[in-house]
């Protein structure tokens, strides 16, 4: 976003007089995609979900009524998904900052003629299927599986305590899903510092621990807040982990939303969740970047 | 015995100090005192271990075997944030995310140093930047970041101070000031400034004393003045602004000169300006530099029958080539005073100067040695 009002404030100050145009005719491809995929069918979505089933009409027609009371009865039917949802999307979040962290950290500044390695086996498991790797997790934490049988040894676990079908599995496949999202925009902005900036940390009395704090971290910010975004909006509209690893007590909102859409065929409440969990995202978003100080970063 | 000891508190001795990596030994048994409140240059091209030096000082580096001592306090092994040492780096490395004034007020705040507001604002007026507190980085000049980067450093009144390449980022003009600046700072301070350079005027302006590095060692070490008027070895005579260096032969010594013959020319080099460690083969290089010597003005040292070559015209003076009968090219820098005005390319002339001038050199030496490298080139 920077980049882009960068650009154009450079253009527009180089030559007052004569814009040139070819920077809008380049940009007619994606903003018609944008216009017929994305646009057109938010308001058609608008649309349904203030819809209502006629008296007397069959599963499936609706008719446009304006009843803005949908989003009420979706909302409170669904509260309960809704909470779940943001809240296995933060843990996840905050899992894969945990995680992606210090595997970045040393990626960028400790991994020498390795670096190029290690980013290609960060971006690696896209090459398999994402559902794949999700069932994989099943067969990870399942009772015969090596997660259980060391926990079970050390009698963390009972005998009779499996970790499949939880919302442990569920937070679990989340995390272990968006890491890549994590660790790529962390890589980028860790990479971009200056290690003499670190070096004049240290010449200025601020020994390692301190140098992280005051320099190293406020730098990665950027990367932090992009990552934390990357990771969490995905996570908070995904129902693929709740399905494949969950039971029925850690059932998201995507899934509800899944369930309205295909199986009761429930458009309006389910165009109305939709609604909901963008409108949240968006609001949560906004006060996370604003708190981070970061906007004109990202 | 008191007074000795008061004196050479804050001195920094680095002794027999090496840095190896791998075979290649970057600095070579470095012994070398520097005093305390001297402004101190260590000059030479890149790659002549002279960076390295600074950082293992910093503490950056760790050195290899050797001894870092700030007078009786032994440094070599102590973190770069447990010495009182601070660095102004060559690309001034601020910390973008900070204002200029949390940059400079950086190291007083780890310190837990009270009054961090007061001695801010003091070093800000300092370099003259104390309305620019509220600024980042991005937002500031090459030359005002190069302020902010000294008052950072020098805010923390370390026993020394380190500049690595301060000025190579800056524009010829801007780097003129800055040195004058720079040297009046140092004054103003009285701390201990350790000044890396590879540009020998930058050098010759601001430091009292220059060491001149070469393949990790110490060619010569001096003020300017004694560094360009009588240079020891080949390699000094030609990194220190430009040196005619030409074969002779000590033909004999009378009083307190030497007889030199020159491609058949009788040259007299005062004896005590002769540096040639050993002249048991008689071959020694006789240096002048171009411009001592005068075209056409019958000093007691002359070389005949020079064809010149080439006249450019530098404003202050006309530098002359002058191609002589054994084929050597020598320089002649002649003043724009009116004196040499007629001379023209292909002219034959001769060339003299003054003996005390003359200096000799160990006439086994490389002619080349330091003038292959680019002074422009980091």
């Amino acid at each position: 976003m920077a980049f882009i009002a960068a650009v154009s404030k450079r253009s527009s100050n180089v030559r007052g007089i004569k814009r040139p145009s070819t920077p809008y005719l380049l940009l007619i491809p994606g903003l018609s995609w944008l216009a017929m995929f994305f646009i057109f069918p938010l308001i058609t979505l608008a649309g349904t979900s203030t819809q209502t089933t006629p008296a007397g009409g069959d599963t499936g027609t609706y008719v446009q009524t304006f009843r803005f009371a949908n989003y009420i009865d979706a909302f409170s039917g669904a509260r309960e998904q809704f909470l779940r949802s943001i809240v296995y999307a933060l843990i996840a979040t905050l899992l894969a900052l945990a995680i992606s962290y210090p595997l970045a950290y040393a990626i960028a500044f400790k991994s020498g003629k390795w670096k190029n390695l290690l980013l290609v086996l960060v971006v690696a498991p896209f090459f398999t299927s994402f559902l794949l790797r999700t069932i994989a997790w099943k067969q990870i934490l399942g009772n015969e599986g090596p997660v259980v049988t060391v926990l079970r040894t050390l009698h963390i676990l009972g005998p009779e305590t499996g970790l499949t079908a939880s919302a442990f599995a569920v937070v679990t496949g989340m995390t272990y899903n968006f890491l890549p999202f994590m660790t790529l925009p962390l890589y980028a902005s860790l990479e971009r510092i200056d290690p003499r900036t670190l070096e004049a940390a240290s010449d200025l009395y601020a020994n390692g621990i301190t140098t992280f704090r005051k320099v190293t971290f406020p730098l990665s910010l950027p990367g932090v807040v992009a990552g934390t975004l990357l990771t969490f909006i995905p996570a908070a509209g995904d129902y693929i982990n709740a399905t494949l690893l969950g039971n029925p007590k850690t059932k998201m909102i995507g899934n509800v939303i899944e369930s309205r859409f295909f199986e009761i065929v429930d458009y309006p409440t389910a165009a109305a969740l939709s609604f909901m969990l963008m409108a949240a995202i968006l609001i949560l978003v906004m006060v996370y970047v604003r708190r981070a100080g970061t906007d004109e970063l990202v | 015995m008191a007074d000795a000891a008061a004196s050479t508190k804050g001195d920094l001795h680095l002794t027999n100090l090496v840095k190896a990596f791998g075979d290649f030994r970057a600095v070579d048994d470095l012994t070398l005192l520097i005093p305390e409140g001297s402004f101190f240059a260590l000059l030479g091209p890149s790659g002549c271990g002279k960076t390295t030096t600074l950082r293992m000082i910093a503490g950056l580096e760790e050195p290899t075997s050797g001894k870092i001592a700030i007078g009786n306090t032994d440094i070599t092994y102590a973190k770069p944030y447990a010495r009182p040492v601070n660095t102004v780096f060559q690309n001034y490395a601020l910390f973008p995310h900070l204002t200029i004034f949390e940059n400079v007020a950086f190291g007083l705040r780890r310190r837990g140093i009270k009054d961090v507001k007061e001695a801010v604002t003091k070093v800000l007026a300092l370099v003259e930047l104390g309305h620019l507190a509220d600024r980042k980085p991005v937002q500031l000049s090459g030359g005002q970041q190069q302020r902010i980067a000294v008052a950072r450093a020098i805010v923390n009144r370390p026993a020394l101070l380190l500049l690595d390449e301060p000025l190579g980022a800056l524009d010829l003009k801007l780097r003129r000031q800055m040195q004058i600046e720079l040297k009046w700072i140092q004054t103003e301070v009285g701390l201990t400034f350790v000044h890396v350079t590879h540009d020998q005027e930058e050098a010759m302006t601001m430091a009292d004393t220059i060491a001149v590095m070469n393949e990790g060692r110490i060619e010569q070490m001096g003020s300017p003045v004694e560094l360009y008027e009588s240079p020891r070895t080949v390699f000094v005579a030609n990194f220190l602004g430009q040196s005619n260096l030409v074969k002779g032969k000590v033909e004999g010594s009378s009083g307190s000169d030497l007889q030199v013959s020159v491609h058949g020319n009788r040259i007299v080099v005062p004896s005590a300006r002769n540096f040639a460690k050993d002249n048991s083969d008689k071959s020694v290089l006789i240096g002048i530099r171009p411009e001592k010597i005068s075209i056409e003005h019958g000093e007691a040292n002359t070389l005949g029958g020079g064809i010149i070559t080439d006249i450019s015209f530098v404003g202050v003076s006309t530098q002359f080539q002058i191609q002589m009968p054994w084929g050597q090219e020598l320089s002649v820098f002649e003043q724009n005073d009116g004196g040499a005005s007629h001379l023209q390319t292909g002219d034959t002339v001769s060339l003299s100067w003054k003996p005390e001038f003359t200096f000799a050199l160990d006439g086994t030496a490389d002619v080349e040695a330091g003038t292959s490298v680019n002074p422009d080139e980091d």
